[in-house]
């Protein structure tokens, strides 16, 4: 069967846009891959939108209705925080299938401010009653749970913070491009422990967007600039002893990181980096045993032996990742494929990755989805 | 839950718990018979092996072991903070989430694996739209158990 390829592809930078509505910014996106790609919508055959806060709201139509209504068929996606990831997958489907040659697919999101998660009960409200459901909580009970089994500890877990807020200060398109040192870090006020604000992603606004082709149509428009999409696997989570109460961010992340590996034929030594879902500092620890990045229970020793940085054996939200960058719930997974394809291309600036071949791209949605996408540089 | 209802005693939080006319409050779940995994409430299919109508139901236990946690300072608007909001793994079975109260919320002072037991109060003095006061279930520290736990 012949490959995809994601032929042009862009983001925003992350930031707060109060006064745009959230079709004006995925149709800034979609023009903006459109052009890296240079092609325009009446090339597209169809479009795949992903969205949350207006998820019954048509956004994918409101887009063409910005910037072009040719009839294609749209379909709008909501899969939490593996929103966008979904929406390029099933834009990779439907390429795979032998329907379309060129599809476009975005991801947008305007966020409000303030914690996520909790409440949502008949009655009266549970949070703070039974436990907390917001998102820093339930983020930290998953860490917590790590460092139950290793020892892993807050310092660790804040490691990860400075790391990326490092990386995104040569990432122009981040929300924040400061440094934040490991004290400031630790320091920072406490949400939920063992998660400071510092080591909570930032809720911002944003889009995304790529336009996906068939092989056919890569090498007619050209493959200088293409980047192949190796592998693409979507799970939802299995079966766990406490996820009625707790969910388990681990197993549908090893499973779709295990499907993702045997579909591309190669493993995590093969990678050259890796934008993962760092929600919070917590997980991020979490995903580099889940991805097979290190073994299990050496995630805390990866942190402090600087392996994840840029430069380092394998770099890690080289972005700044949703901790800095920002984390626009749909626009997140096409802007991790964004990272990856901008090094690949080796158009990533400062930030560059040398030499980059491989990347994977990993998103995680709360109850639960998991998307993973491995890119490859084309050879000429 | 919202049900307008007449003043004879505070509502269930949760489904799950449960409050005879003449007995203590206890938390419910139920066994797949097929599989043995443990739910809470009750439900008809098993969601880890797919049996249908093999449910049998089941008086969870009292006391249990604290099996994750996270401390939280911040909170929605009127939420008393800190509180620990603690995962806690049931003898027998079961996992429940809820408030770790009577314990200094500082991770020195938590261990994984304690000891805890669940007790029945007021849920805060929250009340719904009704009027309604709810009673819901807490855990406490306990002295190790004879038995040892899990």
């Amino acid at each position: 069967m012949s490959d995809v390829y994601v032929l042009g592809i862009d983001m925003m930078k992350f930031g707060r846009f109060p006064s745009m509505t959230v079709p004006e910014l995925g149709a800034r996106a979609a023009l903006m891959a459109l052009d890296d790609a240079g092609l325009t919508i009446m090339q597209m055959e169809s479009m795949y939108c992903a969205n949350l806060g207006q998820a019954n709201g048509m956004v994918g139509q409101r887009i063409l209705r910005e910037i072009g209504q040719t009839g294609i068929p749209v379909v709008n996606c909501a899969n939490a925080c593996a929103s966008g990831a979904t929406a390029f997958r099933e834009a990779w489907m439907s390429i795979k299938a032998g329907l379309f040659d060129l599809v476009l697919a975005v991801g947008v999101e305007q966020m409000g401010r303030g914690l996520l998660g909790g409440g949502g009960s008949n009655g009266i409200s549970t949070e703070g009653l039974l436990g907390s459901g917001t998102m820093p909580a339930v983020f930290a009970e998953a860490g917590m749970e790590h460092s139950r089994k290793y020892g892993t500890s807050l310092e660790q877990f804040a490691k990860v913070s400075v790391k990326n807020h490092h990386h995104s200060t040569m990432n122009p398109k981040a929300m924040y491009q400061y440094e934040t040192p490991l004290d400031t870090v630790m320091n920072a006020e406490m949400i939920a422990y063992p998660n400071t604000k510092l080591m909570c992603s930032v809720n911002v606004d944003g889009a995304a967007a790529a336009v996906l082709g068939s092989e056919r149509k890569a090498r007619e428009l050209g493959l200088s600039r293409a980047v192949r999409v190796r592998a693409s696997a979507l799970t939802s989570d299995e079966w766990q002893e406490r996820d009625l109460v707790m969910p388990d961010i681990n197993t549908c992340t090893r499973s779709a990181a295990k499907k993702s590996y045997e579909m591309a034929g190669v493993g995590p030594r093969d990678l050259d980096l890796v934008e993962l879902h760092d929600c919070f500092a917590t997980a991020e620890i979490l995903h580099y045993e889940n991805l097979g990045l290190c073994r299990d229970g050496e995630g805390g020793k990866m942190i402090d032996a600087g392996d994840t940085v840029l430069g380092g054996r394998i770099p890690v939200n080289v972005s700044g990742g949703l901790l800095s960058k920002g984390h626009p719930l749909g626009a997140t997974g096409i802007a991790n494929i964004y990272e990856v394809s901008m090094h690949l291309r080796g158009e990533a600036g400062k930030r560059q990755v040398d030499g980059a071949r491989m990347g994977l791209a990993h998103v995680f949605g709360l109850g639960s989805a998991c998307a993973i996408h491995i890119l490859e540089r084309v050879t000429q | 839950m919202s049900e307008k209802r007449a003043t004879t005693g505070p509502l269930p939080v949760v489904p799950f718990l449960k409050v005879p006319d003449d007995g203590e409050a206890y938390l419910e779940g139920c066994l797949c018979t097929r599989c043995d995994a443990i739910f809470l409430g009750q439900r008809s299919v098993c969601s880890k092996c797919g049996a249908r109508d093999q449910m049998e139901t089941r008086r969870l236990s009292n006391e249990g072991t604290l099996y994750t946690y996270s401390i939280v300072h911040r909170s929605f608007p009127g939420v008393a903070v800190p509180y620990v909001s603690a995962i806690v793994d049931l003898e027998g079975g079961g996992t429940v989430k809820g408030n770790l109260i009577d314990v200094d919320p500082n991770p020195t002072k938590l261990a994984f694996g304690m000891p805890v037991r669940v007790t029945y109060k007021d849920a805060l003095g929250r009340k719904d739209c009704d009027g309604n006061s709810y009673l819901s279930y807490f855990f406490q520290p306990r002295s190790q158990s004879p038995r040892g736990s899990r």
